[in-house]
């Protein structure tokens, strides 16, 4: 990159600059401000009309925001499941072998053509009847890291055949046999094509994780809603398990933006 | 080694046949695109393939390492003769044959395609430290003695991305001529570079040419074929219409198609 001169003081560009740069400024106040209108008058609201008990927050909230511990857990231990089962659907859907096509299209057939909550319970509810039986946490692992594989699984097939075919036919020319020209050549550039699609898959999943509170899994939305119940006071109880999924999956934007920014910056 | 004939421009000797390629045929559906040709190069020979785009120069080359598959005839590269088996592209023998007659030839493609998620250095020893098995030490030196020679020491530690056109080509060269092969196989090396930068990619191959390297190469630079060929084959329609020396053959060429060809070329 070419670093401009910093404009003279005074200058015509110099003036310009500034009252861009203030433009820019007093639009992110005014959006701010926005927020903090909408948000806190929204809190205060609440407060000031008494439909707000704060000594059952400040009594339950440590209570439910430890739950966040077990979402972001299961959301992780699914997330690194649903990449693995999605590379080796890639390679199925990709595969000449029509058995092999044929299981992977189906895995991603079924999976993407029934709701999520339907897979939490068959393997929860359903399986036990055939003699597997699973206990909570593990079913609620295996149905997100079913359900998202299969999306994934789709996302990585085009990752991989976003990798220009110049790649592929380089390594060839240098004599690599298949199975090293896919693990050293061309995954390591599909990977980085599908990052930012994993990351948007990991956020959803800190969400969609919240089905698994079906299942009694002591997680965010099942201390809320366990506490909110027993209390009658559903709106606090949501409230505080609403904001720390909200407050979590802003965080985890943020650092994925920023891993894509320092990808982006780094040697491709 | 038996009749040896003197290089025209050096005086150094050219070897035995070592490749052969014969009675080459490509179908593309039904576009007879190669139709029967008869191309065998000698060791340390430069044999440069002139013509029209369409005339089936690239194809020829592709199917002298295979990255496409002769619809018939066979190639021979070192010893090692593999027939085109358009019917069994997918047999695990046919596939180990392909990639020995690849090993043994290097190619260097219009696109460069060097690998972007590696550096330079990682390029080159890639192919002879994981195929070749050499031990990593001794690839490195060997990468460092031909990135030398290309011109590029100082770049052995970059990423391709930060490399110009030129340089990205000679690396690719250098790759190639890691793995210390039997030929190298030039794919319109200079048609996707700036003007400028052409001169010096041509330079590394004419002095490649001038040492005795074996080499076909598909080009329209034909004072770099004057210069560097010790045979310039013309086709035209799958079939070699008129081969010779490039003094010959650039200047009074005896068939029409030829200097039709020559003429509509060099007004350009």
């Amino acid at each position: 990159m070419i670093a401009a001169d910093a404009p003279e003081p005074g200058s015509v560009l110099y003036q310009i600059e500034d009252a861009r740069a203030r433009a820019r400024r007093s639009f992110q106040v005014k959006f701010a401000l926005t927020w903090v209108a909408l948000v806190g008058g929204l809190v205060v609201a609440l407060y000031v009309t008494g439909n707000i008990d704060t000594e059952f927050i400040s009594t339950w909230a440590p209570f439910i925001v430890a739950g966040a511990w077990v979402t972001v857990y299961i959301s992780l231990i699914s997330i690194v499941l649903a990449t693995l089962l999605a590379l080796i659907g890639a390679m199925g859907r990709m595969s000449r072998n029509p058995y092999l096509n044929g299981v992977a299209s189906l895995y991603v057939s079924l999976v993407r053509g029934t709701p999520l909550i339907v897979q939490v319970f068959f393997i929860y509810l359903a399986l036990p009847q055939v003699g597997v039986v699973l206990p909570a946490i593990p079913s609620g692992i295996i149905a997100l890291s079913f359900n998202y594989g299969a999306y994934m699984t789709e996302i990585f097939r085009a990752g991989i055949q976003a990798v220009p075919r110049g790649q592929r036919e380089a390594a060839q020319s240098l004599g690599m046999p298949e199975r090293q020209l896919m693990w050293r050549i061309v995954l390591p550039q599909a990977f980085r094509i599908v990052i930012p699609a994993i990351g948007n898959d990991f956020v959803s999943m800190l969400k969609d994780s919240s089905l698994v509170s079906f299942l009694a899994v002591e997680e965010l939305l099942y201390r809320a809603q366990l506490v909110g119940r027993q209390n009658f006071r559903s709106l606090e109880a949501l409230i505080i398990a609403a904001t720390i999924y909200w407050i979590l999956t802003i965080a985890f934007s943020f650092a994925q933006q920023n891993l894509e920014q320092r990808m982006a910056r780094g040697d491709r | 080694m038996t009749d040896h004939i003197v290089h025209p421009v050096t005086g150094a000797h050219l070897g035995d046949n070592i490749v052969r390629a014969q009675q080459i045929e490509k179908y593309f559906g039904r576009n007879h695109v190669l139709r029967g040709l008869d191309i065998d190069v000698r060791q340390g020979e430069s044999v440069m393939l002139i013509g029209r785009s369409g005339s089936g120069k690239t194809t020829f080359l592709r199917c002298v390492n295979f990255l496409e598959e002769p619809s018939a005839g066979w190639v021979e590269i070192d010893g090692l003769r593999v027939d085109a088996d358009p019917l069994h592209t997918r047999s695990r023998a046919h596939l180990e044959q392909i990639r020995q007659i690849r090993i043994r030839s290097g190619m260097v493609f219009q696109e460069f395609n060097l690998f972007p998620h590696m550096s330079v250095l990682a390029n080159l020893i890639e192919a002879p430290t994981k195929v070749n098995h050499v031990p990593k030490a001794e690839a490195i030196e060997r990468a460092e003695a031909y990135l030398d020679k290309v011109g590029l020491t100082e770049k052995r530690d970059e990423y391709p991305q930060r490399l110009s056109g030129g340089q990205k080509q000679r690396v690719a060269i250098a790759r190639a001529l890691c793995m210390e092969p039997k030929v190298l196989l030039f794919d319109e090396p200079t048609s996707a570079l700036d003007s400028d930068l052409i001169g010096e990619v041509l330079k590394v191959m004419e002095d490649l040419a001038h040492e005795g390297t074996t080499m076909i190469v598909v080009t329209h630079e034909m004072h770099f074929a004057r210069e560097a060929a010790d045979r310039v084959i013309f086709l035209e329609e799958g079939l070699v219409v008129e081969e010779g020396p490039p003094e010959v053959m650039l200047s009074e060429p005896t068939d029409g198609r030829t200097q039709q060809f020559l003429r509509r070329f060099l007004a350009d």
